[in-house]
């Protein structure tokens, strides 16, 4: 532990000049300091867990290893290659385009119901908790139960519905454009409650008087809310964001589900795909080479998105 | 925001009205599970001849039981581990401004950022060889470690911002040890991150469905969604006893939920701002 020895300025004079908690970040190297073999059981788990066999698994994708080989071989690029050229294409459009809109659905929604939860309402925090708890259930779950709902003609409850006003029943799941559409609603009917619950956080960072004074100076709704609220829950829209367009890319219970990627593959997700080659074709470098592009999109994507957040946030 | 009465008249009929949006669903789920299976009509208008044979059905048919046990010991065991391992090692990370802390800090960021799916086959090797597979302590262990960088990461953000560093001091200069300062002025202080830590990493843990889809298919150690899809599966198309089975198996959380409301969604509005 050689680095061990640098600044042995005193604690207690820096803390006596800077009086104490609003100082964020404040990280005084004498406290506990000999305590850093208190992260070893940490470390040694997340290497054996988690670093040592993503390594290995970004290794295993430039060979050829499947259920039919005994032994990989190197084959470079090819299994990327053909990835690229194979189901990814359709997959991945799919996939962004559900992270997409989804985050702006969820964020919509999520953010008007804040904003009305926040006002004085009877049973204000009955509602938050019934609107909010369906993101505490297993999405698969929640999958099958949508399932059901729009399940097909003379079986699932829309149809039924459709049945009993004469209307012509509607094989939802079983056309790739709706059955899309269908994912998407119930992932936001899932998680617009959790991003209701960050706003509403946010939203308690801003004091009733900061409203009021502004309406009082003639402001109009919107007004108040562009001018006064949409810098303050600058961070709240930063987190949703992030968190909304990370959870889009990595979808899996609800189209396992829902569709099984299905039909022909048309709902495939990356996820899915993932676990269709690995689990049931037994291609395991190809699913492998594709968990390491998704990896690459997600960190991408939202290091771009990060960044651009925060340079918002700056110029507010 | 003050409202004119219309203004007011608005939010109302926009909070319940969503509610109630959100409501639908569920209210299907319950209507659907307590009719006979007999019973065809629409699934929107509440059954006239309730039963609970679709909750017997499902109860009797699955090892649903058996699955609600071993989701509860994994995720308390997981859990546990995660807690005692991630605030053992956020306490020097936080405290120390040695570059080896700051590295090591940053070291476990980056699996934050890292997908699972890429060590999904390297870990199913790793787990065969040792005879993890298809164990619930190989999934355990499995969470123990890949939850471990979030755990880190809350506890130990928590600890530089939110708790002042001159108990500590006090303490130290009134001559207890490191653990002892650790122990008995640390640990206290860290209850709220920890409550967190719990319930974001807990729900997560028990609903997780792929990583028990890989590694424990096909024995009968199943966790509740590796059950309840075996379940969906082997009961077809009768929606009554599959939906008494959902919420057979949305009993436990739910439970907890209106238990510990409060505090689960302070947890997932605090914890998510991390």
């Amino acid at each position: 532990m050689v680095t061990n020895t640098i600044s042995p300025s005193a604690p207690l004079a820096a803390s006596a000049g800077q009086g104490g908690r609003s100082n964020k970040r404040r990280r005084i190297p004498s406290v506990g300091r000999s305590l850093w073999w208190f992260a070893l059981p940490a470390v040694a788990l997340y290497l054996y867990i988690v670093i040592w066999p993503t390594i290995l698994g970004a290794a295993y994708s430039f060979t050829d290893w499947s259920a039919f080989k005994r032994e990989p071989d190197f084959v470079g690029f090819d299994m990327f290659a053909r990835v690229l050229q194979g189901d990814l294409g359709g997959a991945a459009i799919r996939t962004v385009f559900l992270a997409v809109v989804t985050m702006a659905i969820m964020n919509v929604v999520g953010l008007a119901l804040a904003l009305v939860l926040n006002t004085k309402l009877k049973g204000r925090n009955v509602l938050r908790a019934v609107i909010f708890a369906p993101a505490i259930i297993s999405s698969l779950v929640i999958g099958y139960l949508y399932k059901y709902i729009f399940g097909p003609p003379n079986i699932g409850a829309v149809n039924m519905l459709l049945e009993l006003f004469g209307l012509p029943q509607q094989d939802f799941l079983g056309n790739p454009t709706t059955a899309l559409w269908i994912i998407v609603l119930v992932i936001c009917w899932q998680f617009s409650g959790s991003a209701m619950i960050i706003y509403l956080a946010g939203l308690q960072g801003v004091p009733e008087e900061l409203i009021e004074a502004a309406a009082i100076d003639g402001a109009a709704p919107f007004q108040r809310f562009w001018h006064i609220l949409r810098p303050l829950l600058a961070p709240a829209f930063t987190i949703n964001l992030m968190l909304g367009l990370i959870g889009g890319l990595k979808v899996f219970d609800q189209v396992f589900a829902l569709t099984l990627g299905g039909p022909a593959n048309q709902t495939q997700t990356i996820s899915t795909l993932i676990y269709q080659q690995f689990s049931q074709f037994g291609l395991w470098s190809r699913s492998t080479a594709l968990a390491v592009l998704l990896a690459i999109a997600v960190a991408v994507l939202s290091f771009v998105q990060f960044a651009v957040l925060r340079r918002q946030e700056k110029n507010l | 925001m003050k409202g004119t009465p219309l203004g007011t008249t608005a939010r109302y009929v926009y909070a319940y009205g969503s509610a109630i949006l959100f409501l639908l669903p569920v209210y299907v789920l319950v209507n659907l599970s307590i009719r006979p299976v007999t019973d065809l009509t629409p699934a929107i208008i509440p059954t006239s001849t309730p039963t609970i044979d679709n909750f017997v059905t499902a109860w009797t048919g699955s090892d649903l039981g058996q699955a609600i046990v071993n989701s509860a010991i994994v995720t308390a065991l997981s859990v546990t581990a995660i807690v005692i391992i991630a605030t053992a090692a956020s306490y020097p990370l936080a405290r120390s401004s040695a570059r080896l802390s700051t590295a090591t800090f940053y070291f476990f960021l980056v699996g934050l950022l890292l997908p699972f799916q890429v060590a999904t086959l390297p870990l199913y090797i790793q787990f065969k060889d040792l005879g993890l597979l298809g164990t619930l302590w190989g999934l355990v262990i499995f969470y123990a470690g890949s939850q471990l960088p979030f755990a880190i990461f809350l506890i130990t953000t928590f600890l530089r911002t939110s708790v002042a560093i001159e108990y500590e001091e006090a303490a130290r200069i009134d001559g207890a040890s490191d653990i002892r300062v650790f122990r008995s002025i640390v640990l206290p202080l860290l209850l709220p991150v920890v409550g967190t830590v719990v319930i974001l990493v807990g729900n997560g843990i028990w609903n997780d469905f792929f990583t028990p889809l890989l590694y424990l298919s096909g024995t009968h150690n199943a966790t509740i969604p590796v059950a309840l899809n075996q379940f969906v599966g082997a009961f077809g198309n009768n929606w009554p006893a599959i939906f008494a089975g959902l919420i057979i198996s949305m009993l436990p959380i739910l439970v907890v939920f209106v238990l510990f409301q409060r505090y689960v969604i302070r947890g997932f509005a605090g914890g998510l701002k991390g």
